[in-house]
């Protein structure tokens, strides 16, 4: 049995007069050591998918139906004393800015050790060692020095290896990534990354990365799902979807970026922009800006279909043209 | 593009730029920030010029500084030959209708209480107090359509606008006094993959369209490989590399736009291999003697530590390195 | 009409209908003063009128009690003989005309002062920042206090009372600009390094063109909500300062004015003349209170409950 398991997680926001669907029905597992990335622009949904596993979705959202197994358990239906158990213990989270996990009054190592004296019944001085040991994992020099330093005097990438670190304090058995390294500059973005993938692999972490980035995704993962308007459109092994993706918006994303077009040329664009929440079409979702759609893309919604190892929600795979890379992969 | 036209229509000429530093009356001092350091640029007509570098290398502060934002503390920028650096905003009025600009929020920079039509007659109300109505709404209507919008748009507000519609409605105010000069700031770095590549190509389009030449200020180089014809990588308030993109992405010379070319994420499946830089980033209130760069640069010497570097022509591109000048990468 | 049909259905109204608290205070407001601004017509005598009045009918009590009492005087009346309704009804139009001019005057010296200060920022930002905090380390009613008793010494009664109103309007305006000048002056600091400024600036457009045509529309949410407890404020002072006999003179009484005529005749068991008008002074403070605290809720998306 998988690690973690998400079946059929659907997930409404009850706003006032309206409620709206974040997820529709999203499934997918992790097994350890396995890295997946959720890739999706804003609105897809993939961070609200992310948030659902811990239970950490902003009221008034909330999970609607499915479930979420982690060890055999299901998660969201679980009391917040055992939540806390779990959470930031068996199951960690990276967010995109470092100051959601990092408390601006407290000294790094007071925040290191008192996240492990929650979980671990050892000593102070233990917990002191083990946290300067998790500080030098994430190539933070000087780390006895660092211990005593406040969030604020350290520079973003240095406090995104803090976050990593405390991620990684407790032998997490899944790291949950919400673009870990969006607001950071490339040099930074590559050296954490790099990071990350190495700790992962060493340690037999999970890793669940969410990003909007293709080529992060590319790099760092295994198997990658990609989201669209609260559905899974496509998802399988991440080399196999970046080298031949099957779902017209998969191909559109990869066709869009500049790298993939001839310098100075037209980028190939996707008209339109995701549908609002509240205005998700009839059908495809995708329906209103493919080329390829017809009338039964506007009537019936696709499942995903296709061998385990790629599967795409589209009726009209079959008669896709063939995938050509151009720019800077030909 | 660039071939047609080689006359300089910008020219930045040892340009710096001082913020803080000072205590005013009944306010706290400020520690003194060296966000430019003499740094000369300079842009000729048809060119998409980027400018390129990571948060805080002063990228966005030398495109505010020849836009008018925020006047240089010294040096000169220069308009076809015309200096526009110490102008007030009366004596600039004929400049501010040639040059224009693009912002990066999209969600800040249309203002939430006018409509559309509002927000883009207003250019043509102050320029040319003189016109029409009818001529205006005519002017906004052929702007609207020549970005791709719908000119049903107009009545309506910015919040109920995606952040690609809301930069083509930006993109469409930049183009109504129809400039020959475009600063964009991050144009698209809020916006997603899909959405991204609408406004490049708008704004693409334009550029043909119109014989603009553009300042494109970006973060990503992808970006840069595929829009601009010349490219200056900044760091820490100073130009350390200056090339046509095509040289730049061929042959690059600068330890640093090598370390930052390796680290631009790569969809070949060969996985995260950048060239790794030592040390902490400095910032620019603590700006390292020397070059700039010498801080976290592989292949520095006591020369980098004491002198700073000029730009010099090494055949493909230009850079400011000693290191490169020797011979010794 | 169209906008009309937007307006009537957007989330503003619809919170609006939501909210109980809402509704009710703002249909208190509502009938208090339209209740005020009628009172010529509902009124059932005119207090300002002496012909009508007479003496013989003085503290006479609300028709529900024991004590002496007349059908033609529901709540009974003042030691003057005038009909206490009434003479609340045309108080409370004096309290909420004073207390919005006041509001208006504040708020034309404060966005002024506070668009200017937020703007052009460096010493004019310094001189008048200064300049109100000075003025908020002196209270609003002691101001008050001292200016008008000045004033009435110098002027004497007679023609202070001619001019009580424009007096009350005028120190309360001018002593509290600063709760403006400080609110607008903090969202013109926000708004102004937004990107659509500059965007302003880079057309070319006059600084004041900006400070009225794009930053001023964006700070009139906090103005809003200020306003309304200000009104509130403002009629709070006027009532302090006629009940310390330095506001409305007792031929033309407002709130304040009434509750202290009443005073002298608590003990001797007259209490309506002072509780009655009191209950009406509270429930248009409290009322105004409670919708502008509404008002910042919602105007204010960071507070959004629910």
């Amino acid at each position: 049995m998988a690690l973690l398991e998400v079946k059929d997680l659907q997930v409404e926001f009850p706003l006032g007069r309206k409620t709206l669907k974040a997820l529709h029905g999203v499934s997918f597992s992790l097994e350890k050591g396995e890295r997946l990335g959720i890739v999706g622009e804003s609105g897809a949904g993939k961070s609200v998918a992310a948030f659902s596993i811990l239970n950490l979705l902003t009221r008034p959202g909330r999970i609607s139906a499915g479930e979420v197994r982690f060890e055999g358990r299901d998660l969201s239906k679980l009391s917040a004393d055992e939540m806390r158990q779990i959470r930031g213990n068996r199951i960690s989270m990276i967010f995109q800015d470092p100051m959601m996990t990092l408390n601006p009054v407290l000294t790094i190592g007071t925040q290191m050790i008192e996240c492990l004296k929650a979980h671990r019944d050892i000593s102070d001085k233990e917990a002191k060692e083990l946290a300067i040991a998790r500080l030098r994992d994430v190539m933070i020099p000087s780390p006895e020095k660092r211990m005593d330093s406040y969030p604020h005097e350290l520079s973003g990438g240095m406090r995104q290896r803090v976050v990593i670190a405390i991620a990684l304090l407790t032998d997490p058995s899944i790291i949950i990534a919400d673009e870990p390294t969006t607001a950071l500059d490339v040099t930074i973005q590559a050296e954490i990354m790099s990071l990350m993938l190495d700790l992962c692999k060493t340690n037999n972490v999970g890793l669940i990365l969410i990003t909007h980035d293709l080529a992060v995704v590319s790099q760092v993962t295994e198997k990658m799902i990609v989201m669209y308007a609260g559905r899974i459109v496509e998802q399988g092994e991440t080399q196999d979807i970046i080298n031949n993706p099957k779902h017209p918006y998969t191909r559109g994303l990869i066709k869009a970026l500049p790298q993939e077009n001839l310098p100075g040329a037209r980028l190939n664009q996707i008209r339109g922009s995701m549908p609002s929440l509240d205005a998700i079409p009839v059908g495809c979702a995708f329906n209103p800006r493919c080329d390829f759609a017809d009338e039964n893309c506007c009537k019936n919604l696709p499942e995903l279909a296709g061998p385990i190892a790629h599967q795409a929600a589209c009726t009209k795979i079959d008669t896709l043209p063939e995938f050509t890379a151009v720019g800077a992969r030909k | 593009m660039s071939e047609l036209a080689h006359s300089p229509l910008v020219e930045i000429e040892n340009v710096e730029q001082r913020f803080g530093g000072s205590s005013g009356f009944l306010s706290p001092s400020q520690p003194l920030v060296k966000a430019l350091n003499s740094v000369s640029l300079t842009i000729n007509k048809g060119d998409s010029f980027c400018l390129v570098g990571e948060s805080g290398c002063g990228k966005s502060t030398l495109a505010r500084a020849v836009i008018g934002l925020n006047p240089p503390t010294a040096g000169h920028i220069k308009y076809q030959g015309n200096r526009i650096d110490n102008l007030s905003t009366r004596e600039r009025q004929p400049y501010t209708r040639k040059m224009q600009m693009v912002f990066q929020n999209p969600y800040a920079s249309l203002n939430p209480r006018m409509t559309v039509a509002q927000t883009l007659q207003e250019p043509l109300q102050i320029h040319f107090p003189t016109m029409s109505r009818a001529e205006i709404e005519a002017k906004v209507e052929e702007v609207m359509l020549s970005v791709g919008n719908d000119p049903s748009w107009l009545e309506r507000y910015p919040h109920e606008f995606s952040g690609g519609q809301r930069q083509r409605i930006s993109i469409a105010r930049a183009l109504m006094l129809d400039p020959e000069f475009i600063v964009a700031d991050e144009p698209i770095s809020a916006l997603d993959v899909s959405i991204q590549a609408q406004v490049l190509n708008v704004m693409m389009e334009a550029q043909e369209s119109r014989n603009l030449t553009y300042l494109f200020i970006t973060h990503d180089l992808s970006v840069v490989e595929h829009f601009g014809n010349r490219v200056a990588v900044m760091y820490l308030g100073t130009v350390c590399e200056l090339a046509d993109t095509k040289n730049l992405f061929a042959t690059p010379r600068h330890p640093y736009t090598q370390a930052l070319l390796s680290a631009v994420p790569k969809m070949d499946g060969s996985g995260v291999n950048h060239v790794k830089m030592s040390g902490e980033v400095p910032t620019a209130m603590d700006l390292p003697s020397g070059c700039v760069f010498h801080t976290r640069c592989p292949y520095a010497n006591d020369r980098c530590k004491r002198e700073i570097p000029k730009l010099k022509d090494n055949g493909d591109t230009q850079t400011a390195c000693f290191a490169v000048e020797e011979g010794r990468l | 009409m169209n906008k009309m049909a937007v307006f009537l259905g957007s989330d503003f109204v619809y919170r609006f209908k939501k909210d109980k608290v809402a509704l009710v205070s703002f249909s208190l407001v509502v009938t208090l003063i339209l209740a005020a601004l009628l009172a010529p017509v509902i009124a059932p005598h005119n207090p300002y009128d002496l012909t009508t009045i007479d003496i013989m009918d003085s503290e006479l009590a609300p028709i529900w009690t024991d004590g002496d009492t007349d059908e033609r005087f529901l709540l009974g009346t003042d030691p003057q003989g005038r009909d206490l309704l009434s003479t609340i009804l045309y108080g409370m139009r004096i309290s909420l005309v004073i207390g919005i001019f006041a509001v208006m005057l504040q708020a034309f010296l404060g966005v002024t002062i506070g668009l200017l200060s937020g703007y052009i920022g460096g010493r004019v930002d310094a001189f008048f920042m200064r300049l109100a905090d000075i003025q908020l380390s002196l209270s609003t009613l002691m101001v008050a206090i001292i200016t008008l008793a000045v004033f009435q010494a110098a002027f004497g009664a007679e023609l202070y009372s001619e001019l009580a109103i424009f007096m009350l309007v005028l120190v309360i305006g001018i002593a509290e600009w600063p709760q403006y000048a400080r609110t607008v002056r903090a969202s013109v600091l926000a708004e102004k390094h937004k990107e659509y400024v500059d965007a302003a600036r880079v057309i070319g457009m006059a600084p004041k063109r900006i400070m009225l045509r794009h930053i001023l529309p964006n700070t009139l949410s906090p103005i809003l909500v200020i306003s309304t407890i200000q009104v509130a404020n403002a009629i709070i002072s006027e009532a302090a300062l006629s009940f310390l006999g330095l506001g409305m003179p007792v031929n033309k009484p407002s709130l304040g004015s009434l509750i202290s005529s009443g005073f002298e005749f608590i003990f001797s068991g007259s209490w309506w003349i002072t509780v009655i008008p009191s209950i009406v002074l509270i429930m248009l403070i409290l009322s105004i209170n409670l919708l502008g605290d509404w008002l910042r809720d919602v105007l204010n998306p960071k507070l959004y409950k629910d």
